[in-house]
């Protein structure tokens, strides 16, 4: 049998699964900085999608479109569509706290609440919110620190203080948070920029488990990260998309030039 | 150059260690279990104490907490987290003026507000008076406080779908705490020893009173009563009740520090 071409392959390979979320045509400032300029892409469900690219790009920008997140920056605005089960995100009238419930978000730098215990900081989503009794909280709270491959180091100091933990601990404890309120989609913006190998290779191999149950969405500027961790692959250069598709394919068979040029590290 | 800096530096320090040492030196012979435990005695009596006029003390201080501690908090969480607000700029050189006005047109502020309507001095006006003093030092320090809270904090909480206002008052506020609870010390301890608000608020009382609605006794009021008077045992007991305010104010002071220090530590 013939080899179809391999545009026709990458399109096919993306409408074989559900949508998560799609991006239509996302422009984002800052101020009079144009940072995001027109983004349409389709990020398939219960997989691992990764938007590399050099500093600057507008990757994290674009993560932080996906959940509503950008607008809070003063200054800042956008323009296009998410949608998420057809609905988009930034119709009037839809409340951006809704958004974020459904669409997590763990940040570079592990930021646990600094007067919580390691429970009450999973528990917050819901306690915050005023959720969840006493008995299904203790629940909640089991099973996303399990889900964060944390319960067996914290289960015996769930009493002490979220900043106790070590970096790697604080990042996969704010993982549990994010979990706790079970979201649909996880953003996640280079969470392990700031931890050690080993941690860092305990990050990847949860982003890999949680896509088992919800969409995973990694921005990263590590392509070998991208490489391991993810499903698809797009890359990001000067706030446009350049090139998306099969991680494997981009990385072996990148269709445009300036996608082998990054990922072959003449530049970036 | 060194040399300057240094005396001046200990120009500095002198007057304060002067005032302790000679404060402890006077004060300390006057002090006895009766000065706390013991109402003031008549005219020219020898004996009594100041048990009604520390208890004032810490009732107008009190009063002043409950209206100036909500106010200062709000407002200064307010300033800092919409600090490019019109409302916030004219609030911050509002707060800073405030900070400068003399404590006496405050203590005229409370009697126009207050004691005319009421037809008679209460700690009430006096416990306001003192309040509208603490605003501005609450709030000021509550703004820089609030401000230090690190921006990935809030973001944690939005992100978690947690709305604005109780990201503020559930995360933003009790993780500056304590830096809020030792600027509101720091501003009690320097409204405890306010002398001129008082005269025409709290007034003063030779008897116990727990009526907020009635004139009460108040320790800097007392010592300038007993300070002005012919009588040699009232000279000494206002030293004794001179002492015991530093105490006092010294006191609070330390609380806070040691709260600010551990602040710090758990960051």
């Amino acid at each position: 049998m013939m080899e179809r071409p391999v545009v026709e392959r990458r399109a096919a390979a993306l409408i074989d699964h559900t949508t998560a979320i799609q991006a239509e045509n996302v422009h984002a400032w800052f101020d009079r900085l144009h940072a995001l300029r027109g983004i349409t892409m389709t990020i398939p469900e219960r997989k691992v999608t990764a938007v590399i690219g050099p500093s600057g790009c507008g990757k994290s920008t674009f993560l932080r479109c996906l959940n509503r997140m950008h607008e809070l920056v003063p200054g800042a605005r956008v323009s296009g569509a998410v949608l998420m089960d057809g609905r988009d995100i930034y119709t009037p009238g839809v409340d951006p706290v809704q958004v974020r419930r459904r669409v997590g978000m763990v940040f570079q730098k592990p930021n646990p609440f600094p007067t919580m215990t390691i429970y009450e900081n999973v528990a917050a989503g819901l306690t915050l919110a005023g959720e969840g009794s006493r008995k299904t909280l203790d629940e909640i709270v089991e099973q996303s620190l399990r889900a964060a491959a944390l319960w067996d180091e914290v289960k015996d100091r769930l009493r002490k203080p979220g900043t106790s933990l070590s970096g790697g601990q604080q990042q996969r404890l704010c993982i549990a948070r994010a979990l706790a309120v079970s979201p649909e989609v996880l953003l996640m913006d280079e969470p392990a920029s700031a931890l050690d190998p080993a941690s860092t290779l305990r990050i990847e191999e949860l982003a890999r488990d949680l896509a088992k149950d919800i969409t995973i969405v990694i921005v990263t500027h590590n392509m070998q990260q991208a490489a391991r961790v993810s499903d698809f692959t797009a890359f990001l250069l000067d706030g446009e998309l350049v090139e998306y598709g099969p991680t494997n394919d981009l990385f072996t068979k990148p269709r445009e030039r300036r996608t082998e040029d990054y990922i072959t590290g003449r530049f970036g | 150059m060194a040399v300057i800096t240094c005396g001046c530096t200990l120009l500095v320090l002198a007057p304060l260690f002067f005032v302790l040492v000679f404060l402890v030196g006077t004060g300390w012979s006057a002090l006895n279990w009766d000065f706390f435990t013991r109402l003031p005695g008549a005219a020219g009596e020898t004996g009594g104490g100041m048990t009604n006029a520390i208890a004032g003390t810490l009732l107008l201080i009190s009063l002043a907490g409950v209206v100036g501690i909500p106010i200062g908090v709000l407002g200064g969480t307010f300033l800092a987290e919409y600090p490019a607000a019109r409302l916030s700029q004219v609030t911050r050189f509002a707060a800073d003026v405030m900070n400068g006005i003399p404590s006496i047109v405050m203590g005229l502020f409370a009697y126009v507000l207050i004691v005319l309507p009421m037809r008679h001095f209460s700690a009430l006006a006096g416990g306001v008076a003192l309040g509208v003093m603490l605003i501005p030092t609450v709030m000021r320090t509550t703004e820089e406080i609030v401000r230090l809270v690190p921006h990935s904090v809030r973001e944690a909480s939005l992100a978690l779908g947690i709305p604005q206002w109780k990201t503020t008052l559930r995360v933003v506020i009790p993780t500056a705490a304590a830096g809020i609870v030792t600027g509101i010390m720091v501003g009690l301890a320097r409204i405890a020893g306010e002398t001129a608000p008082l005269l025409f608020t709290a007034f003063g009382n030779r008897f116990w009173n727990w009526n907020v609605l009635r004139p009460t006794a108040a320790l800097p009021l007392q010592i300038f009563a007993y300070a002005i008077s012919p009588f040699d045992d009232w000279h000494r007991q206002a030293w004794a009740g001179a002492l015991t305010l530093v105490s006092i104010v010294l006191m609070v002071n330390i609380v806070a520090r040691y709260a600010a220090s551990r602040q710090v530590k758990s960051r």
